[in-house]
């Protein structure tokens, strides 16, 4: 007799295919994987609260003893009776500069390109070339741009190593951020408005002005929120123009001046005595404070900004 | 009868159009006026810069970076300036890579909602803030002791991990982007083939993405030599021997600190051949960066072309 019956061949076949589909095996190597993917993003997340928990913990003596005084006070040689505001003073100019140049001239430059400009000529790609290089550009070299430019030929107006002459180098700095995003923001305006617009008789500018522009100010607003906060931070191009960093008897658009990451780049460079309680590194950590929480502000504002205005578009 | 007049529009109104048109292309205009205000002053100053400098053997190849002295050595700022990226690359194309992977491929909805801000957050830190975290911590609490260094050392090392640090975001953005650029049919092949997840991903998505990632590496790299704070304040200002930059255990000097400590001296006031060398060594860093960009983008081209 035989123990094959073509019934149990069947059976058995069925029963080891089930059983090789059904088996549950490690994936050794994806587990592998997985985990060093884990272990590289949750790296990157842990620097960024070691980093914030340092500065915290290195700014707070200074904070707790100051208080609101270390925003209004001047610079001074104490570091525990130090303050920010001649910094502030700069940074704040400089911030308002930005906005004032590259609204303007960075706005009507992606105007020019998204709306008037034919894509096919070798100018029009000349200039969208060179928008791309110039936003790669390291800011240590604007610096030597604004020292030649700003502070040098345009002395009648800038009066030399100036606040006014940072600002005017920031905003160069940071213009050709704002035409990209501002050019992203008016590609995204459907095509349609503009039939639309032209259907009933506007001109370019027209349609532009009423139907273009509207529909992409909110991100043309991020783009220019984002080039607020990288001017905020950049200290390269300060150095280079020309920011003082020791005692700063008076603050004007027209006089000498310094900024809040000139101050931490000098407080940090100072030695400390070991007796004493409170340092230039803890002002420094505490002049950090302050600009991560504007530099923070400003960006969180245009992640906000730029969330909604998406979700508001893909909405129904 | 409505003739051609009528459709034209008024006067008035053609005139604001072409007023408005100038105006817009002007604006575009003066982009490429400031790339060319850059070079124009990048090579004056170099002339200059060639003219106030004693042509004797050896003025810029002579061990060290000596401006008082007028001893010029291109290579040792080179050399600072390729060991602290060379470190900052080590950082971050891992773990910007790393980041990124995890982001496309792997996290669920809401992971991905919430580790995404956080590395815009990160990519928003002021330079200088990254300097001082580097200053207070990186090197005294994490480089020194691993590698035997004094407690208050500066080194190449550390400014090198601080770059990194700053570059790790831009790393992980561009990446993400080629990752995420790579067609879902191309995943949904493999697995009809059996393949594993891990198996899909580094063996279809990644070899898809390939040129995106070198794109963001040399992105990355164009930053890091870029990047200036961080080298100015924590790789120790040594200019002092011609391959003392070699190790990046040493301090060392890059070409943007070699620019921020002629600009920001007392050499500034005085003028003569120890400032002018900010232009030269300017013309050096927007040259290198320059053509890293160039062949960047490159790479970024053909991801868009191809998908």
């Amino acid at each position: 007799m035989s123990l094959y019956t073509p019934a149990a061949a069947a059976a058995s076949a069925r029963d080891v295919v089930a059983a090789s589909l059904t088996r549950r095996d490690r994936d050794v190597k994806g587990l592998g994987l997985l985990i060093a993917l884990l272990l590289a993003a949750g790296a990157t997340m842990l620097v960024l609260f070691v980093l914030l928990g340092q500065i915290v913990t290195e700014a707070w003596p200074v904070l707790s003893n100051q208080g609101t005084d270390f925003l209004t006070g001047t610079i001074g040689s104490d570091p525990s009776a130090v303050g920010i505001w001649p910094g502030l003073y700069g940074s704040i100019a400089i911030g308002l500069g930005v906005v004032f140049v590259t609204i303007p001239l960075g706005v009507a430059a992606a105007i020019y390109l998204e709306e008037y400009a034919d894509t096919r000529r070798p100018l029009t790609r000349l200039i969208l070339v060179n928008i791309r290089n110039l936003a790669g550009v390291p800011a240590v070299i604007y610096g030597v741009l604004g020292l030649i430019i700003f502070v040098g030929w345009l002395r009648p107006l800038s009066n030399g190593k100036t606040v006014l002459a940072a600002a005017l180098t920031m905003a160069v700095l940071v213009l050709p951020i704002v035409i990209i995003t501002s050019m992203e923001a008016i590609r995204s305006v459907p095509q349609g408005l503009r039939d639309a617009g032209y259907g009933v008789g506007a001109s370019r500018w027209e349609v532009t002005r009423d139907h273009v522009m509207p529909y992409a100010a909110p991100g043309i607003l991020t783009g220019v929120v984002l080039s607020i906060a990288r001017a905020l931070g950049e200290a390269a191009p300060l150095i280079v123009v020309g920011a003082i960093t020791g005692l700063l008897p008076s603050t004007g658009l027209r006089s000498k001046f310094t900024a809040v990451p000139m101050l931490i780049y000098n407080w940090s460079g100072r030695p400390d005595s070991p007796a004493a309680e409170i340092g230039w590194s803890n002002a420094a950590a505490a002049a950090g404070l302050v600009l991560l929480v504007l530099v923070l502000f400003f960006n969180t504002a245009a992640i906000i900004l730029r969330n909604r205005f998406e979700r508001k578009r893909s909405g129904p | 009868m409505l003739t051609i007049e009528d459709l034209r529009g008024s006067p008035r109104q053609r005139n604001r159009e072409r007023t408005m048109r100038v105006l817009f292309q002007a604006a575009a205009v003066t982009s490429v006026a400031i790339s060319l205000l850059i070079v124009f002053v990048l090579v004056r100053g170099t002339l200059n810069y060639f003219a106030a400098i004693d042509w004797d053997f050896g003025v810029l190849s002579d061990t060290g970076w000596f401006s008082r002295r007028e001893r010029y050595d291109v290579r040792t700022i080179f050399v600072g300036s390729v060991v602290m990226s060379a470190v900052a690359m080590v950082v971050a194309v891992p773990f910007g890579i790393g980041t990124a992977i995890y982001l496309a491929e792997y996290a669920p909805r809401r992971v991905r909602n919430t580790v995404k801000p956080v590395i815009e957050i990160l990519a928003g830190i002021p330079s200088v803030v990254v300097g001082f975290f580097v200053l207070t911590f990186v090197a005294p609490e994490v480089v020194n002791p691993i590698f035997g260094l004094a407690g208050g050392a500066k080194s190449m090392l550390a400014a090198g991990v601080g770059i990194g640090i700053l570059v790790i975001p831009i790393m992980a953005a561009v990446s993400e982007d080629a990752l995420s650029a790579v067609p879902n049919s191309l995943r949904e092949a493999s697995y009809g083939c059996g393949a594993r997840k891990a198996t899909t991903v580094v063996r279809v998505v990644l070899p898809a993405a390939i040129s995106g990632i070198v794109a963001a590496s040399i992105i990355a790299m164009s930053r890091a030599i870029g990047e200036t704070m961080v080298a100015t304040m924590a790789a120790g200002y040594d200019g002092s021997g011609p391959y003392n930059g070699l190790s990046p255990l040493n301090g060392g000097l890059s070409m943007t600190a070699a620019m921020t400590n002629a600009a920001g001296g007392t050499d500034a006031a005085k003028g003569g051949a120890p400032f002018e060398v900010l232009f030269f060594v300017g013309l050096l860093l927007f040259t290198i960066t320059f053509l890293l960009n160039v062949v960047g983008d490159r790479f970024v081209q053909r991801v868009r072309q191809k998908y």
